[in-house]
């Protein structure tokens, strides 16, 4: 039994939250999926010091070396240079992770915008903001980051807008939606009598109440991202060597399989870790936050 | 104070790819007036113009035809700022105390939510504006020691107190009450009328009473009006409309009204 007088001065919004999380940790799979993002956001921020051969990210090579399968020295083996390839892996994870990151940010923040102009305006702006975003989403984003790398160069920043500008329309879609939803409350049409400016309505008693939907979808979206960067790596018009990037190590390692496997599956194993524990943790975050979603 | 003249409100048809809907005639011809300090009450079913009629008056909406005029102003003809300052003065409580309040406010927030908004006309500054907000829980029967919590901590009795609270912070003539008791339980039905009552005697205030339940109109109300169908069918003193009604309408009404009516707020 719990102390009553310490319950009933704890505040319920902290206790609503103490609920979520409990309901969160219920989950084994929403558990499995933090703990790997948590392991992916560590080698973000710590993978370039970690890393057991930081002259091998930088570029260096030991040809002496090459091709060594997995051992103590070289846990994940070394590559065509003689480059540890662990090292690499490690060190590619905050470029996948930021470009990830910064694909997703870029798409919410162009989504919000456009969607909540639309949503809370309605009429022909609304029109014209849909119908654009819809065009977007007809181009495949693989073909508008080839063309935007061939028009601006290849490229870490290019790559990125080139991904965002196809990510957006998504983030549109439903925050229209979910703005469409709200306007209607009562507390809005409470708000617009006591004289309230439309643009206070909208930031002050609109998009505050549809920030979980857009959370949820944004932890959903960093493994499609993070995958679309490595993607583009893959074909060669992402990061270019020898800065280590996980798409780019699987582009280069795909000629000499299947006899030195290892220089492929490990890079290959690391993407998989960031993309499961990404969509777990969004899953999670989804029954938590949206629970209309909840299957 | 409020004067409201051949207000009368048509959604238009739509013709569209997948069916038409027909245009609707919310409101039709609507005259009415209500005087400085009186309680008036409008009743009606559900769907006969009530809330279309305070949409119009609270400018949310733009009547098809006729004007409304707030002492002596026509509200078509303001300025858009002239419009702003006049909204501290018209103020309304919501029927739904649970979809009234943004759930992302603290009651703080709320209710100094208005007083910031009109801050040009009322010239209060920070700490003046929060305690004004927590002398306005006082006085609807909350406490400061409310001012930080958010909505979903309270029932809905108390969040109706904290509408009404919203409603005073501007420091309004006309308040609005639509239908402010009918999602409340009947017990906490009588409280809020009592305390609606008396903040009308303490601060002077006139009211415009939305029901659909005779008994309630009966014991706030000093004259009443009868809307059926978006037109008015009956109005006048309330205790006159309720011995000697006029209209079939009124009369009909009346004969369906359970027969301990008028007790119900336990006066």
């Amino acid at each position: 039994m719990t102390d009553v007088s310490q319950d009933s001065r704890r505040s319920a919004r902290a206790e609503a939250s103490r609920r979520a999380f409990y309901r969160f940790r219920q989950s084994r799979l929403s558990m499995v999926g933090a703990t790997m993002v948590a392991v992916v956001l560590f080698f973000t921020l710590f993978g370039n010091l970690l890393a057991p051969y930081p002259e091998h990210v930088r570029g260096g090579l030991n040809t002496a070396e090459r091709f060594q399968a997995p051992s103590l020295a070289h846990p994940f083996g070394t590559n065509e240079l003689g480059q540890d390839v662990l090292s690499l892996v490690m060190a590619g994870t905050p470029v996948s992770v930021a470009a990830g990151f910064a694909v997703v940010l870029i798409g919410t923040v162009l989504g919000v915008v456009v969607g909540a102009l639309a949503g809370f305006n309605g009429g022909w702006i609304d029109d014209v903001l849909m119908r654009f975003s819809d065009l977007m989403l007809t181009i495949p984003s693989l073909i508008l980051a080839m063309a935007v790398a061939a028009a601006l160069g290849p490229g870490f920043v290019n790559m990125i807008i080139a991904i965002a500008l196809s990510w957006w329309p998504g983030y549109a879609r439903l925050v229209r939606g979910e703005v469409l939803q709200a306007r209607e409350e009562v507390y809005v049409a409470a708000a617009r009598a006591i004289g309230a400016s439309p643009a206070r309505v909208l930031f002050r008693h609109i998009l505050p109440n549809i920030v979980s939907p857009i959370i949820v979808k944004m932890s959903l979206d960093m493994g499609f991202a993070i995958l679309t960067v490595a993607a583009l790596g893959f074909i060669g018009i992402g990061v270019r060597p020898p800065t280590p990037e996980w798409g780019t190590l699987l582009s280069i390692a795909r000629n000499y399989m299947p006899d030195f496997w290892w220089t492929a599956v490990f890079p290959g194993l690391a993407m998989f870790l960031a993309v499961f524990g990404f969509n777990l943790l969004g899953d999670g975050l989804r029954d938590v936050l949206d629970p209309r979603a909840r299957r | 104070m409020l004067e409201i003249e051949n207000v009368s409100r048509v959604f238009a048809a739509r013709k569209g790819m997948f069916g038409s809907t027909p245009g609707v005639r919310a409101l039709h011809e609507v005259s009415l007036s209500v005087r400085k300090g009186e309680s008036f009450g409008l009743v009606g079913e559900s769907g006969s113009g009530k809330t279309t009629l305070t949409r119009q008056i609270l400018r949310l909406d733009t009547p098809t035809s006729g004007r409304i005029l707030f002492e002596g102003e026509d509200m078509a003809r303001l300025s858009p700022a002239a419009l702003r300052a006049l909204r501290a003065k018209v103020q309304i409580v919501f029927q739904d105390p649970y979809a009234s309040l943004n759930p992302r406010m603290s009651v703080h927030d709320i209710v100094t939510e208005p007083m910031l908004i009109h801050r040009a006309t009322l010239g209060l500054n920070r700490q003046q504006r929060t305690d004004r907000a927590a002398e306005l829980l006082e006085l609807v029967g909350l406490g400061p020691q409310h001012l930080y919590r958010h909505p979903h901590e309270f029932s809905g009795g108390q969040r109706q107190r904290i509408c009404i609270a919203r409603a005073l912070a501007p420091g309004p003539s006309l308040v609005l009450l639509d239908e402010p008791t009918s999602a409340l339980d009947v017990s906490v039905q009588a409280q809020v009328l009592n305390l609606l009552i008396e903040l009308q005697q303490r601060l002077g205030l006139t009211y415009f009473f939305i029901s659909h339940d005779l008994g309630v109109i009966r014991y706030i109300c000093d004259r009443v009006a009868l809307i059926y169908r978006g037109e008015i069918k009956e109005q006048g003193e309330t205790q006159r409309l309720f011995d000697a009604p006029e209209s079939d309408y009124t009369r009909s009404l009346l004969a369906a009204m359970p027969p301990d009516v008028g007790r119900v707020a336990g006066r």
